[in-house]
Parts: structure tokens; C-alpha cells; sequence
């Protein structure tokens, strides 16, 4: 095969509709994003103090770590919960995160049943606060979040990570979304480059159109099997209603909105993105700009959220039911 | 949409100016767009010979300066026991020597380096003399009217005036020699032009010829037209300017004037050398006023300094193509630009080579740093003067096995190099050894092909002698910030996609 074999021309990107990346960063993210905006979606404990503001649902606070002489304080933090999650504020890309399903005598538990013990967990910690994972490496701070008990809908559809679902909205309309599951190759992350699995999802049900691991269409989970097209997210409507809302919150014209399925809450905002990815194309199946121009023609009149969900599920869906 | 109309107001005249500013230097300046060429050089020198009768001597002779066809690039005098002086009136320079006493034989010698410049003009308007007419006394009265009668039937303008009387009097033969017989004949045809209200003179020129020796001016007409002129050769009525032909002395002046001294005569001595054109331009940047407000004025090495800095947007230009348009990942966004500068100075399989072993042992260094759980700003200082210890021993351990070479490895950024190791090894630790290879072997040959760029004498040539085109840079930088297409890596990224979709559509 030669090289040029697999390579396209670009009229048939823009013929599918395509976003590119010096597009997406020249037309949206630079003309509906303003800069000083920003630091509210960096920073995840940012994002998160201005979303229980809002009344949006986020996964509850276990307490912050700012300083290094704070790292002692994580054994007495975390003493009366279970399973906890500690994150990195500023970390990108899902970088730094690590999960813990229970401990007990100074043995934390993560998933598959690796353990860490208290010394590791608080290097971990002053990693973090020393800006490992943030961007441009500045000091950090640590949020410590009590853990997702995620649906039991998605059981075998993601091993060890936490299957998210993001949303893209542009001007406060759900334009695009797909669900990330994370897989053995991908370490647990839920990342598509590392290798998680993107499921395209029908805005209309929240039904999986086509699933893709590294670019490649998948029927199924590499690693539990399950069927990945028989995948609806439940919560659909409140999920959407959410993820729209953020465009008032964050004041963002282009974000991607990351939210998980609680067992007993619902849907939960994790994080937004005011740079998200390209990826959902390919999950999906189709371009973004179709949708992306469809919002951009309408007429400034302001809708309610509730409006735009109806607009977007009327216009960008694809399932009947 | 102002804001687009406005920006492609502003790339449009930065590409105006540039590219009006790149034909100024080459068409009008005759700068070459090739740093080989080679420019001829004459070398000419006049002897001036008389002898002394022991009173003061002051001796004056008419000088050739820059003119049409020809820059004047250096100026020399050698005259043992005289005082010289170049003097400058109303914009013509004579050399002037004087001496309290001398007796017998004397020489002065004067040489000039005049370069063959088809964009040479003359710094100072040449004008048309004033009409001089002499009534002539029988019986040339008479065969003046005959010759100028004859001529201006058959003539329609000055400058076939000036053939029809050199036809006559060659057709005439007893008038041209009756008038021949006190009067060189250069100086009879001005004098029969001035007759016919025509502005004439006779020049003295040149013949320039490699090797000749003891050559004599020889006499020309310039003949005008308004403000124009045209060149005679008054014996054939040739017209026009050759292009070996110099002229020496073109006001009216007279060639040589030596008081206190007689037998005076001035020889010529001329030589052809070919120079470089980058040594002949520096030497006529030198003279002229206004090319100096820029940075061949400069001393020596700044231009030096210039010469290298000016190559930077070449590579910033290579390095936005290659991020915009072909999507290569690089770590650090300038970064392989600077590797790139480094690599000028210790030529490429050098650098290279030096570059990955610093950098190799570096990630190995910094790993074992990692662990020791540093504050960043200490790791990375850490790392600086680890970068700066294996430079030396690098450095030293190839001196000792005679690789004089791996010397030239101190030419790298240390701060630079700190940095891509810092972020190489975080890498690493995050996306694993793979996306390490990859942004690094990203970055290397983005400098590369940035080196590749600059590293050109042509490149080198053409970004030092025409500063326009650093606004053509500009304005391609502008133009490619604004691309909204899709990288060459997207046309792979999303071609699965693509097929797929079409695959569809092709099937319902």
C-alpha cells in the first residue's frame, strides 16, 4: 500500500462536514471563548464551586489540599468514606487522577485490585501540588472527591475508568455526544488516542449510533465483549438539560461538557472543556459543522434551555425513539 | 467583515512594499538575486607625466566618477613629494597636486576601480553646455554655411544632424580639410553643431580593454537633445554608448592643467578583474549616503550579527508551514527553530548526533530526578546544569579521541535543551515512550528541515541584501494564521471516517 493511500483529499472532509482543527481554534474557539473566561474551566474546583452556585449536580467535595505541609492531612480527610478520587485542578487529559474503591489498614484499594500504600498516595499528592499534571507545570491544588457509583446500566461496558459522556455546546445548544469508555489498552483513561472506545451518540435518545477504538469502527468492548451499539444513556433529557445549562454558567460559546451517571443522583458534571476535541466526529460518524451552522444561522432571539434541548434534539437527532 | 477587508488591505501592501522593495534593491541598486555572480572590475590608472621647471607646481586633472554603466568603487593617489587634494566643485571632483618645488621628470599617479554596473547613474544631472558661436572668418565662412547647408537638408533632428555633417565631411574633402587644418575634428563638429543651435561638446573617453597599457583618451561628441544626449564617435558617426567605453572627462573642463611644468601628457594603464559580487556590493554600499540608513552601515559584526538574525523568520515561516499546514507535532513551539540555529553552527549530522545524545542521557538523568520529588523550578535547574556538565564532558571526551567536531556542541541552547528534556520526560512518564519518539522525532525534523531552509547561501544572499523580503515573510505569516483548512494530518486522521460515510451515501 502506498503512504498516499491513506490519506484523503480535503474536499471530501469538508464535503462530510468535517471540523479541523485550525477551524475549530480560528472560527469557534476564538470567536465564542473569551480568554478571560478561561481560568473558570481550567481549574476544575473553579468549575465546580461555580456549578453547585448554579444548582448543576457535580460529585460532592471531600475537602482541597493547597499547600505540601496540607499532604498530611489526607488519612484523617478520608477516614469516614469509602472510595474517594484525587485529582489534580488544573490536570488535563484525565493526567493524575486516581481512583480508590475502598482502604483499609493504611492499604488504599484502586480498581482491579492494586493497592497503593499511605506513602505513595501522599508522593502522588505532592506531585500534584508541585504541577506535574497541570498545564505549563504550575503549583496545583488537589481536590479530593467523594467516588462516582456509576449506573448499573453501564456494568461491562468500561473497565476500571468511569464511562463519561461529553457534550458539545456551541451557543447553548447540544450539537454533538458520545460516551467514553475506558479499556485495557487505555490503561483505565478515557482518552480516545490512548485507546478508550467512543460511542457516538443519537442527541435525540441517547442511543449509540457506531462505536470507534483508534479511528476503527468496533461492534464490541474489546475487553468485556458487551454489545457496544445496544448502549442507551438513561437520564437522557435531564443529562442534555444539564450540559446546555453550562453555557449560561460558564459564559463559554464552545465547551465541551464532561458528565458521568450516578446511581442515586444522576447525571453529574465533571468538568468542562473550552478546547475540546475533534474525536466525536469520528465516534459519530459525521461532521460537526452541519450542526454547527445550523446554530449559527439561527436568529439571536433567546431561548430557554429547555428551547434549545427541544431545537437540538428535533434538528440533530437521529433515532426515532 | 471590515476586520477581513482590512487585514487583506494590510497583507496586500505588505506584500506590495515588499516585493516593490525587493525589484528597487535588484533593479535600480543591481543587486543580483545569486550570491555567485561576479562583477567586472576595471582597475585604471593614469599616469600624468611633465617636466618640473622648479617654480610651485600645481597640476589639475579631470577625474571619471560614477556614471552611466559604471560605479565608482575605490579611489587611490601615489605621488611621492605632493600634496593631493580631491576637489569638488559644483559636483565635479578634479584631483589637484601641488608641490613648493620640483624640477625634471615628474609622474603622478592616479587609479580608480570602476565596476561595470548596467543600474549605474550619474550622481550629478549632466547638462547641456552653453551655445558658443564663433563667426569664422573667410574662407572657412564659407565652407562652414556649405558643410551645415548640406547637412540640415538632410536632416530631421539634432542627433542626425551630427551624422550628416560627419557624412559631409567626409564627402567634402577640400572644406574638411581647410577647416581640419587648426582645429581637431571632434572640436570642429561641436563647433559646427553650436552654428546649428545645437548644445554640443566633445567628451574625452576610454577604450577599456585588459592589459593595455600607455593608452590615450580618445575624443567623442555628446550631442543633446533637451536634456537628453547622445554619444558620437567623430570619425565614423557611430552612435551610441559601447558599453567598455568610459568617459573621463564629460564638463567642459579641461582634461590636465599643470602650472609650473611643461610637456604634460596623461597615459592609461587598464586591467579587468572579476570579484564576487557580495565584496563589490559591500563596497558600494559604503559610499552611498542614503543606502547607509540601514544595516550594511553597520560595523562589520553586527551586520555579521544581522546576517544571522535575518535568517530567523525563514525558519519561523518553515515552522508555522509545518504546524498549520502539516500538522507536525513539536515540543516546545519555537524549539526547533533555535535547534535549528544551533545546527547552523555545527553543521547538521554534528548537531544531530550531539542533539540526541544530550537530550538521550538527559531523560535518563531526569528520570532518576523524578523520583527524588523536586519542586519544578529546582527540577528544572537541575536539569540545566546537568545539560551544562554533559556538554563539557561530551565536549572533552570528543577532543581526546580527536573528533574536533564534537566541540562545537556548546553552540546549544542549554536553556532550550533543559526544557525539551523536561517535557520529553514528562511525556514519557504520561503517553509513554511511543509519543516521546514521536513529537521528538517531530521536533527534530521540523528543525531540520528549518535548518535545510536557512542554511542556504542563496537564502543567506537574499535575506541579507533585500530587507523587503522580510515583509513578504510577514505577510505569508499573517495569511497563514488566518488558514481555517484542514492539516495534511487530519486528511489521514479522518479518512476512515470519510470513506465510511461515503460508502454509505453511495449505497442508498
Amino acid at each position: 500500500m502506498r503512504f498516499w493511500n491513506s490519506y484523503t483529499w480535503p474536499w471530501n472532509l469538508s464535503r462530510t462536514g468535517i471540523l479541523g482543527i485550525n477551524k475549530r481554534n480560528h472560527a469557534y474557539i476564538s470567536r465564542y471563548n473569551p480568554r478571560r473566561l478561561y481560568p473558570l474551566v481550567d481549574d476544575k474546583l473553579k468549575t465546580k464551586q461555580l456549578a453547585l452556585a448554579e444548582g448543576v449536580a457535580v460529585p460532592g467535595l471531600i475537602g482541597t489540599i493547597r499547600e505540601q505541609h496540607g499532604v498530611n492531612q489526607i488519612e484523617a480527610m478520608v477516614k469516614n468514606w469509602q472510595g474517594f478520587c484525587i485529582k489534580p485542578a488544573r490536570g488535563s487529559g484525565g493526567r493524575g487522577i486516581i481512583l480508590i474503591l475502598r482502604h483499609q489498614n493504611g492499604l488504599y484499594y484502586k480498581p482491579g485490585d492494586k493497592t497503593e500504600t499511605t506513602q505513595d498516595m501522599k508522593r502522588h499528592i505532592s506531585n500534584i501540588l508541585a504541577g506535574l499534571y497541570s498545564l505549563g507545570g504550575k503549583p496545583d491544588t488537589v481536590v479530593v472527591e467523594n467516588i462516582i457509583n456509576f449506573d448499573p446500566v453501564f456494568d461491562g461496558y468500561s473497565f476500571e475508568g468511569v464511562p463519561d459522556t461529553r457534550v458539545i455546546i456551541f451557543k447553548g445548544f447540544p450539537v454533538m455526544a458520545m460516551m467514553r469508555l475506558s479499556t485495557t489498552t487505555s490503561k483505565g483513561k478515557a482518552n480516545l488516542h490512548q485507546g478508550a472506545v467512543g460511542v457516538g451518540l443519537c442527541l435525540r435518545t441517547g442511543r449509540a449510533l457506531r462505536a470507534v477504538q483508534f479511528n476503527q469502527p468496533v461492534r464490541l468492548h474489546p475487553d468485556t465483549g458487551r454489545d457496544l451499539y445496544a448502549l442507551q444513556v438513561p437520564h437522557w433529557d435531564t443529562l442534555l438539560t444539564m450540559a446546555a445549562s453550562c453555557y449560561e454558567m460558564s459564559g463559554l460559546g464552545y465547551i465541551g461538557t464532561d458528565m458521568v451517571l450516578d446511581r442515586q443522583r444522576g447525571p453529574l458534571l465533571l468538568e468542562l472543556n473550552a478546547r475540546p476535541g475533534l474525536s466525536i466526529q469520528i465516534a459519530n460518524g459525521r461532521g460537526l459543522l452541519p450542526n454547527l451552522k445550523a446554530i449559527e444561522r439561527l436568529s439571536e432571539r433567546r431561548m430557554t434551555v429547555a428551547q434549545r434541548v427541544d431545537f437540538s434534539k428535533q434538528h440533530f437527532g437521529v433515532f426515532e425513539q | 467583515m471590515i476586520a477581513r477587508k482590512s487585514f487583506y488591505l494590510l497583507v496586500a501592501l505588505l506584500y506590495c512594499a515588499g516585493l516593490g522593495m525587493t525589484v528597487y534593491h535588484n533593479r535600480v541598486l543591481g543587486v543580483p538575486f545569486t550570491p555567485g555572480e561576479k562583477r567586472q572590475i576595471w582597475s585604471i590608472e593614469a599616469k600624468v607625466e611633465f617636466t618640473a621647471t622648479g617654480k610651485p607646481v600645481l597640476v589639475s586633472m579631470a577625474t571619471a566618477g560614477t556614471q552611466k554603466g559604471f560605479t565608482l568603487l575605490n579611489k587611490t593617489a601615489a605621488s611621492p613629494g605632493y600634496g593631493l587634494s580631491l576637489v569638488e566643485r559644483d559636483g565635479i571632483e578634479r584631483a589637484e597636486w601641488s608641490t613648493r618645488s620640483a624640477t625634471g621628470r615628474q609622474r603622478l599617479y592616479y587609479r580608480i576601480d570602476m565596476m561595470a554596473d548596467p543600474a549605474a547613474i550619474s550622481a550629478v544631472p549632466t547638462l547641456p553646455p552653453p551655445i558658443i558661436k564663433e563667426t569664422a572668418k573667410e574662407p572657412y565662412a564659407t565652407a562652414i554655411v556649405q558643410i551645415l547647408e548640406r547637412a540640415r537638408e538632410r536632416s530631421a533632428d539634432a542627433y542626425t544632424l551630427t551624422r550628416e555633417i560627419i557624412k559631409e565631411l567626409d564627402n567634402q574633402a577640400q572644406n574638411s580639410e581647410l577647416l581640419t587644418r587648426n582645429m581637431h575634428r571632434a572640436g570642429l563638429i561641436a563647433q559646427l553643431l553650436n552654428d546649428a543651435d545645437v548644445p554640443a561638446r566633445v567628451v574625452s573617453a576610454l577604450w577599456l580593454e585588459d592589459g593595455r597599457r600607455r593608452q590615450e583618451l580618445i575624443k567623442y561628441l555628446q550631442v543633446f537633445s533637451g536634456y537628453k544626449y547622445k554619444l558620437f564617435d567623430p570619425q565614423t558617426g557611430m552612435q551610441g554608448h559601447p558599453a567598455d567605453l568610459l568617459l573621463w572627462e564629460y564638463n567642459s573642463a579641461p582634461l590636465l592643467d599643470v602650472t609650473g611644468g611643461r610637456n604634460s601628457r596623461v597615459t592609461f594603464s587598464i586591467i579587468e578583474q572579476e570579484q564576487p559580487v557580495a565584496m563589490v556590493l559591500k563596497k558600494k554600499y559604503a559610499q552611498s549616503k542614503w543606502l547607509n540608513v540601514s544595516i550594511h552601515g553597520l560595523p562589520l559584526e553586527e551586520q555579521a550579527l544581522f546576517k544571522g538574525l535575518l535568517l530567523i523568520p525563514i525558519g519561523v515561516v518553515m515552522l508555522v508551514f509545518l504546524r498549520v499546514i502539516i500538522g507536525i507535532k513539536t515540543s516546545g513551539t519555537f524549539m526547533p527553530v533555535l535547534i535549528a540555529m544551533a545546527f547552523i553552527q555545527t553543521q547538521l549530522i554534528t548537531g544531530l548526533v550531539g542533539f540526541v545524545l544530550i537530550v538521550g542521557s538527559g531523560l535518563v538523568i531526569r528520570s532518576y530526578l523524578s523520583r527524588l520529588n523536586l519542586l519544578l523550578v529546582a527540577r528544572i535547574s537541575a536539569v540545566i546544569i546537568m545539560v551544562i556538565m554533559m556538554i563539557g564532558i561530551f565536549s572533552a571526551l570528543a577532543f581526546k579521541l580527536g573528533l574536533t567536531d564534537g566541540m562545537k556542541i556548546t553552540f546549544f541552547p542549554m536553556i532550550i535543551l533543559a526544557w525539551t528534556i523536561e517535557r520529553m520526560s514528562i511525556l514519557w512518564e504520561e503517553e509513554g515512550p511511543h509519543e516521546v519518539l514521536k513529537q521528538g522525532g517531530g521536533s527534530l525534523l521540523a528543525a531540520v528541515i528549518a535548518y535545510l531552509a536557512m542554511d542556504n547561501e542563496l537564502i543567506r544572499h537574499l535575506t541579507f541584501n533585500f530587507l523587503g523580503l522580510q515583509l513578504i515573510l510577514m505577510a505569508t505569516v499573517l495569511l497563514l494564521g488566518n488558514y481555517t483548512g484542514y492539516k495534511l494530518t487530519e486528511l489521514k486522521r479522518f479518512k476512515t471516517l470519510v470513506d465510511e460515510v461515503n460508502a454509505d451515501t453511495d449505497g442508498h
